[in-house]
């Protein structure tokens, strides 16, 4: 082969040989770490993998925020006001966490249908709400919208 | 009134844009000397009146005038001077407008210093630059004007800058940052003229290399200035979060380090040009695609000002255009080239080949980790996160092996290395870092794999290179006339690669064996991190400028009772936004950081508090300026200065008339 040639086979080689290495590590690492997010319904209706690494998201549920009083752990549950999920953590809960905000949790349910969260995120500011978390809200809203249309033609019809 | 003749100014800047991407062009090719000379003064036209723009903004600002929009939604008559001036690029509109003052300086430095150049050359780079300020400069005034009146109801105060922003951090690093981000902009230019007249040489090499590298050590430096402002403004002390938008910053870092290493193969020895003027397409698209992300809202994060779907639109038509035009232009104009010089397939030529394959690679998957949510998101398949866990996993494999490379790389030779002179060269390096990185660990204590392959591929770098320092430095003369006679390019590349080895310590060393606890306190209580204990002693209340605060004190004291240190975190409350902002509290050291922040109060007495020791994070920082100060002593280099008219033509091999082998200034960022 001409060496000129024989040069470019190697450098296109060599260029293949480490697209198909990031390739293969990044199919692997994706298909292990890969988060996806489930609203408080979803979750409620059992659509979530138990013990998977997920995120959930929704509403803190006014009055449900219950400390332990010797600890950092701190049990709470998040709605999307059609269903709610209680979830559990231990640490520190962001600034911008309180009852009635929205929040994005990563961790893992239990078998017992409780959310165990190893990370909580609140909202950067007053004016930003989480998109996953709108959605979930509109979601659950659009739900019960459907179901209160429901019920009030099936009284109508009386 | 000055907010209209800021308006008239951006208007103007745009018409002279539009005149300099076309004129100059226009006149290169037809080989009129007149038009083309029109380039020069066009370029500077155009920066006197962005300059003049961004001067009437920062004006507005600093005068508190609430009658312009920008100026009433980024800042507040409360807030100190010097923030006032840095929220004029705390919103979009305002630092899009610095993103665009950075691109008219970049084209007004490659007029002022490009007298050596051929005239057609200097004319087609700064017409490539004008069409990107074209771009800018219409999307800023069609979908961002920073000179939007609120009349008639002026407001009688400002909304505040964001607290977050409310820090020096953020008077550093944004400018820092674009001045990376729009530096590749000249690299890109160049790589374009070069393809439109079809010279791909060595001297197209030389002129672009310089360029390069400013532009790379200013991102360097930008993106270590994030990360610390992470570090310690976030409050939570970690330093990089693999969040989208850092990694709209590390894509164009990546690709440019590559770039750079390929423009010295493709100076010194004509080759991998084609590669190189591809990469130099793919660092500024790269840079572009960031500003998209960054600035289009499809990102939701603290970089993400309110944003509308126009400015989404229009930035990925920009893109668009930007990446279809450059390469067609190269699938045209790139096999023109052609290659004369030859390797062997042991030479310093393949280990940068290979530098590049693994600089490409990391660039790839940092760059399908960032969209690929983004794009499922989009065709509505299912939200999903990519978070740290999968960067870990496929960048530090190919981080190690880049050291572990170019610990072998310094001691090759172009053209040809001798396998066997080269692994007996290698070995004592090796058995130092074996030595010297378990040492460490012991040191550390406790073995840990990937600590074992990050704390040994740095430990490698810096023999590696202090090793080639010796050898090269040894003369008749005597050791200091040896390391007088190296180039400054040399002292650059050395700068720079023990700059990676000292972010590299630093990054394995606190991943792995920092300590974080989270702790419930009372005043009085102590707690321990590291070997250090940390005494809560008081808490109380104390009024800033523009907000109050809950401070902390702590007393940090090593093994032996001492106190090293007394920390004050603060929980800050800021009056207008009413948004709580953690201020930690970090006794920083040059092997450590002992961090105290204090989280939400979990009862009448009783707070939950964050503590850190973090050893050798600050080398994180530190190898960002090595780095940076690495590229600014590479292009101070003579070399880039005297070489005019002597030799556009093929370089030769550096070899002196005494026979000796001088320091190869065009290895030097290699």
């Amino acid at each position: 082969m001409h060496p000129i040639r024989k040069k470019r086979l190697t450098i296109i080689l060599f260029l293949l040989a480490g697209v198909s290495v990031a390739v293969g590590l990044t199919t692997y690492a994706l298909r292990q770490n890969i988060n996806l997010f489930y609203d408080p319904s979803q979750i409620a209706e059992g659509e979530a993998p138990v013990d998977v690494r997920i995120r959930a998201g929704g509403m803190v549920e006014e009055g449900s925020v219950i400390r332990d009083p010797e600890s950092l752990r701190v049990e709470f549950k998040i709605t999307d006001f059609t269903s709610s999920v209680l979830m559990e953590y231990t640490g520190i809960l962001p600034d911008l966490f309180a009852e009635g905000q929205g929040v994005v949790a990563m961790g893992r349910l239990d078998s017992n249908g409780r959310f165990v969260a190893d990370q909580v995120l609140a909202k950067h500011d007053e004016n930003y709400m989480s998109p996953e978390v709108n959605e979930a809200l509109e979601k659950a809203a659009g739900k019960r919208a459907a179901i209160s249309d429901a019920q009030g033609e099936a009284a109508a019809s009386y | 009134m000055y907010p209209e003749v800021g308006q008239i100014a951006l208007i103007l800047a745009l018409l002279l844009a539009v005149l300099l991407s076309v004129v100059p062009l226009a006149g290169s090719v037809t080989g009129r000397d007149q038009l083309q000379a029109f380039a020069r003064p066009l370029s500077a036209g155009m920066f006197v009146f962005v300059a003049l723009a961004f001067g009437i903004l920062t004006h507005a600002f600093v005068t508190d005038d609430f009658s312009v929009a920008y100026v009433a939604n980024n800042s507040n008559s409360m807030l100190p001077w010097y923030y006032k001036f840095s929220a004029v690029w705390g919103g979009h509109e305002g630092s899009l407008l610095l993103w665009i003052l950075m691109l008219v300086g970049w084209t007004l430095a490659v007029a002022v210093f490009s007298r050596r150049l051929p005239a057609v050359m200097v004319s087609q780079v700064l017409a490539v630059l004008g069409m990107v300020t074209v771009g800018f400069l219409l999307f800023t005034i069609i979908t961002s004007n920073p000179f939007d009146r609120t009349l008639p109801n002026v407001p009688a105060d400002g909304a505040d800058l964001n607290p977050l922003l409310q820090d020096f951090g953020l008077i550093v690093h944004p400018p820092m940052l674009y001045m990376g981000y729009v530096g590749f902009s000249v690299a890109f230019a160049f790589a374009i003229a070069a393809l439109i007249n079809g010279k791909l040489d060595a001297a197209w090499a030389r002129w672009s290399r310089p360029w390069t590298t400013v532009a790379w050590s200013f991102l360097s430096l930008g993106i270590a200035l994030g990360s610390w402002w992470a570090y310690y403004e976030l409050g939570w002390g970690g330093w990089w979060f693999w969040d989208p938008v850092e990694n709209a910053s590390l894509l164009p870092w990546l690709s440019g380090t590559a770039l750079m290493h390929s423009l010295a193969v493709t100076e010194k020895r004509g080759v991998f040009k084609s590669w190189t003027v591809l990469l130099a397409i793919v660092t500024f698209s790269l840079s572009l695609l960031g500003t998209f992300l960054v600035r289009s809202g499809v990102l939701t994060s603290v970089h993400a000002f309110a944003s509308d779907p126009d400015r989404g639109t229009f930035l990925l038509v920009l893109l668009a255009i930007t990446i279809v035009s450059s390469l067609t232009l190269y699938a045209f104009r790139a096999p023109v080239v052609h290659v004369r010089s030859r390797y062997g397939s042991l030479s310093r030529e393949i280990f940068l080949l290979l530098n590049n394959v693994l600089l490409v690679a990391a660039t790839l998957l940092v760059l399908v980790g960032t969209l690929y949510p983004l794009v499922l998101d989009y065709l509505e398949m299912g939200r999903l996160s990519i978070g740290e866990p999968f960067f870990s996993l496929t960048f530090s494999p190919l981080a190690i092996a880049a050291g572990l490379l170019l610990g072998a790389g310094i001691f090759s030779r172009w053209k040809k290395t001798d396998g066997g002179w080269l692994g007996r060269k290698l070995l004592w390096p090796l058995a130092i870092s074996v030595v010297v990185t378990t040492a460490v660990l012991v040191g550390y204590g406790g073995f840990k794999p990937w600590a074992f392959g990050g704390v040994f591929a740095s430990v490698w770098v810096s023999v590696a290179t202090f090793w080639d320092i010796w050898d090269k430095s040894g003369s008749k003369k005597g050791r200091l006339h040896g390391l007088r006679r190296q180039s400054r390019s040399y002292y650059g590349m050395v700068l720079g690669h023990l700059g990676l080895a000292i972010t590299m310590a630093g990054a394995t060393v606190v991943s792995n064996y920092g300590i974080e606890r989270d702790v419930r306190m009372s005043p009085g209580d102590t707690a321990s991190a590291g070997g250090y204990q940390v005494t809560f002693t008081e808490i109380g209340n104390r009024r800033g400028k523009n907000f109050t605060a809950e401070y902390g004190r702590f007393e940090v004291s090593d093994d032996n009772g001492r106190v090293v240190s007394t920390l004050y975190p603060e929980k800050r409350q800021y009056m207008v936004q009413r948004n709580t902002m953690t201020e930690a509290g970090i006794d920083a050291g040059l092997f450590r950081d002992v961090f105290v922040a204090i989280g939400e109060r979990v009862s009448d007495d009783a707070w939950a508090i964050r503590l850190q020791y973090k050893p050798l994070v600050r080398w994180l920082w530190l190898g960002s300026l090595f780095m940076a100060a690495g590229g600014f002593l590479a292009i101070s280099d003579r070399r880039y200065r005297i070489r005019d008219k002597v030799s556009e033509a093929e370089p030769s091999v550096a070899t002196q008339g005494d026979g000796t082998r001088r320091a190869d200034p065009a290895g030097a960022v290699s």
